[in-house]
């Protein structure tokens, strides 16, 4: 058991390199082209409301629902609406040409307080360590994302791959 | 004494959705729960549902629990809260006890068993301290009483309920200090336990609580390293301070009530321990006793509900209140919704014993014919 390979199922999150295998997640250049979609759902479960939420076709689970989501990366747009969709809050969108030093993550975040739009808030990797700084741009409250809110965080190119979330305030 | 055509007892997502099936094919019904307000573990729920949009995906527990409550007031069925069943005679009469006080007979043509589940406990030195808790308990003093049973959690089991009921204490303002799990393996979905673990609790697999620290009330927890052989390995021990230790360690179906109608039973270790034979139609080995839900075996609620539709559609029918063709359609729509549940890793075993279930059914249905 080689120690990148297994990470779902004995730390709790995936590494990068079960990421890179599975048909949810973007690859490298098309990762780096503009806003897309990062789905990060390696596990064969019963669920398909991406499928359903994205207006572009771009997102296929087909039958039966247990298959993996396919994103088709030509047809992503970053729009976003597959964020609150997914029950298993797998889902965000990343923007590797927000500016030039840097990146942008739109991302569910279900925990209270909420923070505000212009603050400095701690970005995390998908084992919650905490990596760098990141600002606040917009919190979408949408009544379609059914509770569940959307923010959207700009930080420093330099940790594109790693950043998922941010820390609980 | 009363009487109806169906009585459903267990108002949870298996119970309600087949009291509302049964009303919607015309029949009579009544819906009894001991608790005081039905929906079973639906209004702790708060996450939303995996599954297709025919299996309500995207909404949440709660939510669902609301829809139903309405489906089941509009079609006019009669709900007994409070009121515990205790026997079940000649197959048909129920004897029940309202409120605590009043004992009354219920005799119906029909009955529906969604009784559910009740938590399994762990044993260990200090488990009976205030602070240890099903994990259950915990997420209803958080999402039902809005009271947080503590400021340091720390959960034993990471399967679905365990890493769940983590992240509601994460909502609610707990700290979730880490979650154990015996097997080298974590065991609820990865898109769940990828959600806490970003949030920065560390998972501790191949590992098992010792014992709980405290004169009065939880201060601590030990937990220790286990082998291949899950045998603890002695110097490994480590020290939690925490105020709550939750036990998410599976779940038994509550079956008691099958038991005393003799219905016949399987011991299945996967579905959760002993549970009644049952058909594709969700009818036990007793003519007329249904059953639906986890008391069939551990599942989710949103195969539960599945189930309850299935047994609500099949015992209005065996009354007359479906032709046998209306009868195959509507089930064989609710079979495919079932089957699309029980995919993947997770599901393909549920499947495969579901079907030994039915299997035996099958052959104890040959013999009877057999004899006769």
């Amino acid at each position: 058991m080689s120690s990148t390979t297994n990470c779902l199922k004995t730390i709790g999150s995936p590494s990068l390199e079960e990421l890179k295998g599975s048909p949810g997640f973007p690859d490298e250049h098309h990762m780096k082209k503009g806003p897309i979609a990062i789905i990060e759902c390696i596990e064969a479960i019963p669920c398909n409301p991406c499928e359903t939420a994205c207006p572009k076709g771009a997102i296929v689970v087909g039958h039966p629902i247990t298959n993996l989501p396919t994103l088709d990366v030509e047809k992503c747009i970053g729009c976003g609406l597959c964020i609150a969709a997914c029950p298993g809050l797998a889902i965000y969108v990343k923007d590797y040409t927000y500016s030039d030093t840097e990146a942008l993550i739109v991302f569910p975040y279900e925990y209270y307080p909420l923070p505000s739009i212009g603050d400095k808030v701690t970005m995390v990797n998908r084992r919650g360590a905490e990596v760098c700084e990141g600002k606040v741009l917009k919190i979408n409250l949408s009544e379609k994302n059914n509770k569940t809110p959307v923010i959207s965080v700009s930080f420093p190119k330099k940790h594109f791959e790693e950043i998922v979330s941010m820390k609980r305030i | 004494m009363y009487k109806t055509s169906i009585a459903v007892i267990g108002g949870g997502p298996a119970g309600l959705s087949a009291a509302i099936e049964a009303a919607k094919a015309g029949a009579q019904v009544v819906l009894i729960d001991e608790n005081s307000r039905p929906g079973g573990q639906l209004f702790k729920q708060i996450h939303k549902f995996f599954g297709s949009k025919e299996h309500k995906a995207g909404v949440r527990g709660i939510d669902i629990g609301k829809q139903l409550l309405k489906e089941a007031q509009e079609l006019g069925i009669e709900v007994w809260l409070n009121t515990e069943v205790c026997g079940i005679e000649q197959n048909k009469l129920l004897w029940a006890v309202k409120n605590k006080t009043e004992s009354v007979q219920l005799l119906s043509e029909r009955i529906v068993l969604a009784t559910g589940a009740m938590e399994n406990s762990i044993h260990f030195p200090g488990w009976t301290l205030p602070g240890v808790m099903g994990a259950g308990a915990a997420q209803t003093f958080i999402n039902i009483h809005r009271v947080a049973p503590g400021k340091k959690v720390l959960m034993i089991g990471s399967g679905n309920v365990g890493v769940i009921v983590s992240y509601q204490l994460l909502q609610a303002g707990c700290e979730v200090t880490a979650i154990v799990e015996a097997s080298p393996r974590l065991g609820g979905y990865g898109v769940h336990t990828a959600k806490v673990c970003r949030a920065g609790v560390p998972f501790y697999t191949s590992h098992t609580i010792l014992r709980a620290l405290g004169e009065n009330k939880v201060e601590g927890a030990v937990i220790g390293r286990l082998n291949d052989k899950w045998e603890f390995i002695p110097g490994t021990e480590k020290v939690f301070e925490v105020d709550t230790i939750c036990i998410a360690t599976g779940l038994t179906p509550l079956a008691e009530l099958a038991w005393i109608a003799g219905c016949k039973f399987k011991y299945i270790p996967e579905l959760g321990g002993f549970v009644p034979l049952h058909d594709e139609n969700m009818e036990t080995t007793i003519q007329g006793i249904y059953v639906a839900g986890d008391i069939t075996g551990i599942e989710e609620a949103s195969s539960a509900m599945e189930e309850g539709r299935l047994a609500g559609i099949n015992a209005a029918a065996s009354l007359g209140f479906y032709s046998s063709k209306q009868k195959e359609k509507l089930c064989n729509e609710v079979r495919e919704r079932l089957d699309a549940l029980r995919q993947g890793p997770f599901g393909k075993m549920r499947r495969i014993k579901k079907q030994e279930l039915i299997t035996s059914r099958r052959e104890i249905r040959c013999h009877q014919q057999q004899i006769v």
